[in-house]
Order: C-alpha cells, then structure tokens, then sequence
C-alpha cells in the first residue's frame, strides 16, 4: 500500500513536470516564424518510418549504426515492459501479465534481456569512443563543457536502467524457486535466469525481496529521471526525430525560399504588371527587416531542427569548411540557436520588464529585446565560410537542414544590415549593372563570335 | 572560319525559327577564358548531332545564384525577373546549361518567379544523346585505357541527386573511371559554392580546392573530369598549387567527347 501511493505520488510529478517542461520546448519551438511547409502526407510518413523509425540514414556508418540500433530497439521493446511495471505500480500486483500471458511473456521479456545486453555492449563501446578513442566528432570545441558531459551522462543514465532491469528480472527468477505463491513463474528468461541464480542465487529471502525491490525501483525512477532530463538534453532526438523528420522539407535541396514581398517590389520597379506598387505601399513605418538575426526570425522548423539535433557531428565531419579549419561548424549553428530559444524561453518566463521592447506593453516573444541576437552566439566569419554544399543536410540523420539558418542569417546581414564582406560588392554591382558576375569590357557572346571566325 | 554554327534566339527569330533548345551559355561560360572553352565543346557537339540549338546572347544575365546565396535577394531578383521575361518572351520550353548553379536556379528557383522550363544540364543530354545513339564516341580515342577521376560537383550531386548521368558519359570514352575517396553523396565540395568564388576564404588551415586537389591526385588519374565551370577553376588551382598541371588535366565532360572524336 505504501509503495502504491509512493508510486502514484512519485510517477504523477515527474510526469506532470515532464509535461510542463516539454510545453516549453513546445513554446520556444513556437517562438519561430509561421511557416507552412508543403508536404505530400504519404512522403512524410515515409520519412517518419524508414529516417527516424527504420534510422535509414544512420546506416552511411556501419558501427555506430549498428550499436545505436541496440540502444534503440532496447529502448522501443522495454516500453512494453514499462507498461506492466506502470500497473503493477499503481494496482500494487506483481507481473500482471506473466500469468494471462503464459509463454508469450516469456519470450518477450527474454527478447528484452537479449536486446538490454545488447544495449549494455552498445552503451559501453559508445563511452570508449567517447572517452578514449576520442573521435574527432566528438571532440571540437563546441563539444567542451556541458555537450561532452551531457553525452556521458546519458549513456551513464543507459547502465543504470540496464543494472535496475536486470536486478528486477534475476531476483524474480530465484525468489520463483523460493516464493512460487507471491511470485508467478515467467518462464525461463533469456538472460537473468542463469544471471539471476549467479549474482543472488545465495541471498536469503528477505534479501532477494529488498534486490528485486530495488530493481524495479531504480529501473521506473530512472525512467522519470531521464523523462525529466530530455528537455535540457541533446538526447531529446528520441521524441523530436519523428515530428522532424514528418515536417522535412520535401522540395528540391536546390530551392532557396522566395523573398515574395522583395520579388514584388522589385517588379513594381521594374514595371512589370501584375505588381503591387511601391507607392502604395505604407512609407512611415519601420523599414522592414530581412532574413533573420535572431531566432524570432527564424521559422518553428528551423527551430525544431535545433531541438532534435542530438549533436552527434555527422554534419560538421564533412563540412568542407570545417575540414579545412574554418570556424564554420553545422552543428555549433543548430547548438547556438538552441541555446539561443531557451534563453528567450527563460527571459520570457521572468516575466521582467527588462526585456520588453516596449516597457508599457507585456512581454511576449512580439514585444521582445534583451539587447541580444543570434549574432551573439554565431560569428559573421562562420556564416561567411559556408559553400552550400548541402554535405551537412545530406549528412543529418533526422533530416535537419543547417543551411536554411546560414542562409537567413546572411540574408539579415546583406538586405538588413547591408554589411557581409565587402569582396561580394563587386559581384553584386556587376550583376546590377552588367548582368554578369565579372564586369567585362567584351560582350557575352564575343566568344561565339570569337569562335566562329576561327 | 570554322563551320561552327552558333545562332542567337533574336537571329533564330528573325528567320521566323524556333530553336529546338536554349543553351544557357551562364557568366563562367561567356567570360571566364577556361569555360569558354567548354562552351564550344558543347556548341560543336550540338552541331555534329544535328540539333538546333540558339543562345541568348547580350539578352542574357547571370541567373542571380551566386547573389541569392550571398543573402542578396534584390540582386538576385533583378537579374532572374530580368531573365525570366526574356525567356518567356522567347517562349522557351527546353534549356541546357553547363553550369550547374544556373541549372539549379533556373530549374528550382524560376519556377517561383513565373519562369517554367525543361532544364537539363550538358552531362544528362550528352547521356541522352550517347543512349539513343545520335552521339557516337570514337573508338579507340585519345582516352582509352586512360585513368580518370570524376569530381562531383555539389549542385548536380547531392542538390539535385545526378550521380550517374556524368559517369555514364565518361563510361562511353573506354576509359578506367577510378573513385576518389569521397564521391557521390559524400563528395567534397570544391570550395567555389555558396558565393565562396567571388571572396577571399576565411581564416583556416588549408584551402578547400587543396584538399580536394590533393585527394584526386591521390588516385593517380592523369585527368580530372569535372562538369562545372566554378570546379574547373577550383581543380585546376589546386592541381597548379601541388604543381601537377603537367602532369594531370581537368577537363570538363563535353571537352573529353570533343576530344576523343577530334572534332
């Protein structure tokens, strides 16, 4: 009784403050630009089973692909199992569904023992290569701090519900033999039925009752802990890969979005019909501002993108620019504007004046300045060294797209601010002025006639 | 004289002829001295195969790539309304370039801007031309048994998912295609995309046409086949800096077909 209502007290908090939490990310995600992405249905579903449910693109990397596929298929299989410890928590029974089940539950417990040792391989082959082989992905200097120690943490977090699991499940299999009345037989498991008798097969009852207690305890308050955990973490991939990779673009990579309020003024000039006229247009307000310098400019998807980066490095480990020792890395770009929402998440929380623009007006992300921009956290020189290349987005196992944000930002700089580097002038003046990138002294077709007369 | 026949879409309109395609020549094409080159490769081509192809001529401009990638949408706008309004005027339904940024904007990104055309890049119509048997290479050309490395470029590989059209072509000289390291989807940029030509590149260790250089020297090819005007500059500086330029060529696709039939 007094573990029931422990139980229903400790698993209603941390689900209530895991709900509170992910309507943050929800929020901040929202802080974003409306943006209505098209999307052929059929195509995003596929996107959702075979990039973020299949993990397809992991693929590209054979050994971390592999290890990665036990963690998550652990991970997806020990739902169920998580299912039974909820009612058995709450009713105060024990493996509710190993009797009705029969044979059934036995070979899918023991397939979760199977994949959890799995798992437990996986897990710690991932902190070697962390820790001590060092991969260089997972070593820049974006990485210092917190990033690495995130990482650690969670694969820390891994073998800890790895240890309750096995705890639960081996004491269960000798208390069968000692207390068949209170503990119904599951068959013989994979794995803790020769686990189980080698680790606790000389503790008395009393004691084997306290381990598989302590099992079930550790596995369940771990899974708070890591529910609670995910939102301040890069391992919130596991929830946000499926929305993501429903949302990806489908259009061609090619297609950089249309500036339609640029395109229309730059017909009005040009004449063309059709066109809204610039006079007409409203001359005493604010000039309007241009790509984006800040997350409030940024659509929710490229948001979205931040928050279900997972940090792994694919992207940056073949940016051209970073291998040539640039500044330029794809995933600082999705790390910093990640940062960036939760820092106007918790400014807009505080509720303070301090960071209104208008000091009158309630704070909302519309009536927003705190003196900052994403330019705070991303250098010009970073966004200048992009190529487009599009290794990043092809790169991405959850179909995140670095680009669009480099994009944007140096759309703000060039139309907004009318900086950038001043080497482009010349190729913006020739394009306006000779319709070609290089101002030549011959005509465009000289070569043909040049050519002809040969 | 040559027996080049190079119209322009005002002559071919004046004759009351519509052209069968529109070559879309692009900046690189028109003045970069190299590019030139490939530009006629592909004009003789066209003439040998029969098809009547005209140019735009001065009534051409840049398609704004490079400025849009800059961030700068006014310019870019410019010059694509600008040359959407010629190519619509000209009721233009077929277009091949060699460039493949102009292949990009033109295909992705006039669409936007009321400019709907078939566009195909040199290395998918020579493919088509070489399939259906209206383009014979030369047996036993300058290229048999000779190595030679492909180098993607960015904007038809991985932006627009044309891998093979390319290696077909290059299949068709008798040659030993050999792969360098980092090809297809993971092939590494030249360093020229993204408005990186038309600037000085930011601080770092090494320059990124280098490392590239540096990798199809390493498969011991004696040329590098590439089908971009903007990677042809970018292999053949890279190739010059590890001071091989006598040793390895950089050619693009239409050059190598010019060649190996001595046309």
């Amino acid at each position: 009784m007094v573990q029931q209502i422990l139980f229903i007290l400790v698993s209603g908090a941390a689900l209530g403050y895991a709900g509170y939490q992910f309507m943050k990310i929800r929020r901040n995600i929202l802080l974003g630009q409306d943006e209505e992405i098209p999307l052929d249905r059929a195509q995003s579903w596929r996107n959702v089973l075979l990039v973020a449910f299949g993990q397809k693109k992991m693929f590209k990397r054979m050994i971390p692909a592999v290890l990665h596929f036990f963690i998550y298929a652990a991970f997806v299989i020990t739902q169920i199992e998580l299912i039974e410890i909820f009612i058995d928590g709450v009713f105060g029974v024990h493996r509710f569904f190993a009797p009705s089940l029969g044979g059934f539950y036995t070979f899918i417990i023991s397939f979760i023992e199977i994949l959890s040792v799995l798992a437990f391989i996986g897990t710690l082959i991932f902190l070697i290569r962390r820790n001590l082989l060092k991969i260089p992905r997972f070593v820049k200097s974006e990485m210092t701090g917190w990033p690495t120690l995130d990482a650690n943490l969670i694969l820390i977090f891994e073998i800890i519900l790895l240890i309750g699991i096995f705890s639960m499940n081996g004491a269960d299999m000798v208390l069968q033999q000692v207390d068949p009345a209170h503990y119904a037989s599951t068959g013989n498991l994979a794995v803790s039925s020769w686990l189980g008798p080698a680790l606790f097969g000389g503790l008395d009852q009393s004691s084997l009752v306290v381990v598989e207690r302590f099992g079930w305890w550790l596995h369940i308050s771990m899974v708070f802990v890591f529910l609670n955990y995910l939102p301040k973490s890069k391992h919130l991939h596991i929830i946000l890969a499926f929305p993501n990779t429903f949302y990806a673009k489908q259009n061609s990579r090619g297609e950089m979005e249309n500036m339609d309020s640029i395109m229309n003024e730059v017909k009005s000039m040009m004449g063309f019909d059709g066109a809204t006229d610039a006079a007409e247009m409203p001359m005493d307000e604010e000039l309007p501002e241009f790509g984006a310098n800040d997350v409030l400019g940024l659509s929710w998807k490229n948001i979205m993108d931040a928050y279900s980066c997972t940090e792994c490095g694919r992207c940056t480990s073949v940016c051209p620019a970073n291998l040539t020792g640039k500044k330029l890395s794809p995933r600082k770009i999705l790390m910093d504007i990640r940062d960036r929402a939760d820092e106007i998440g918790k400014n807009l929380d505080s509720k303070s004046a301090d960071f209104a623009q208008d000091k009158e007006k309630p704070l909302s992300k519309d009536n927003y300045d705190d003196g900052k921009s994403l330019f705070d956290y991303i250098t010009r020189e970073e966004i200048h060294a992009c190529t487009t290349c599009n290794a990043c987005v092809e790169a991405c196992p959850v179909l995140i797209n670095p680009l669009e944000p480099i994009l944007k930002l140096r759309r703000y700089e060039i139309l907004t601010e009318s900086a950038g580097p001043s080497d482009w002038l010349p190729m913006f003046n020739s394009i306006e002025n000779s319709g070609a990138v290089w101002s030549m002294p011959v005509d465009r077709d000289q070569w043909a006639k040049d050519a002809m007369a040969e | 004289m040559s027996d080049l026949k190079i119209k322009t879409m005002a002559e071919m309109a004046a004759e009351g002829k519509q052209a069968e395609i529109l070559f879309w020549v692009g900046c690189a094409g028109s003045f970069d001295a190299r590019a030139q080159k490939v530009t006629v490769a592909l004009c003789k081509i066209l003439n040998k195969v029969g098809i009547e192809f005209a140019i735009l001529g001065s009534e051409e401009s840049c398609t704004g790539d490079p400025a849009r990638r800059a961030g700068n949408e006014f310019v870019f706008q410019m010059t694509a309304l600008q040359n959407v309004m010629t190519l619509n005027m000209y009721e233009v339904k077929k277009i091949v370039t060699a460039c493949p940024h102009c292949f990009n904007t033109i295909k992705n990104e006039y669409p936007a801007l009321g400019g709907e055309y078939e566009v195909v890049h040199h290395s998918q119509l020579l493919q088509e031309l070489i399939d259906q048997g209206r383009l014979k290479l030369t047996e036993g050309g300058a290229f048999e048994g000779k190595k030679i490395t492909y180098h993607d470029s960015c904007y038809m590989g991985r932006v627009n998912g044309v891998y093979e059209a390319p290696r077909k072509v290059l299949e068709g000289l008798d040659n030993e295609l050999v792969e360098m390291k980092r090809c297809r989807t993971k092939g590494l940029c030249c360093g020229a995309g993204g408005a990186q030509m038309f600037k000085e590149d930011e601080p770092g260790d090494k320059r990124i046409n280098i490392d590239r250089a540096e990798e199809a020297l390493e498969t011991k090819a004696e040329i590098i086949a590439v089908n971009c005007p903007f990677c042809m500059t970018m292999m053949g500086d890279g190739v010059k800096a590890k001071e091989k330029q006598d040793d390895v060529m950089v050619y693009d696709l239409a050059e190598l077909i010019v060649n190996n039939n001595k046309w």
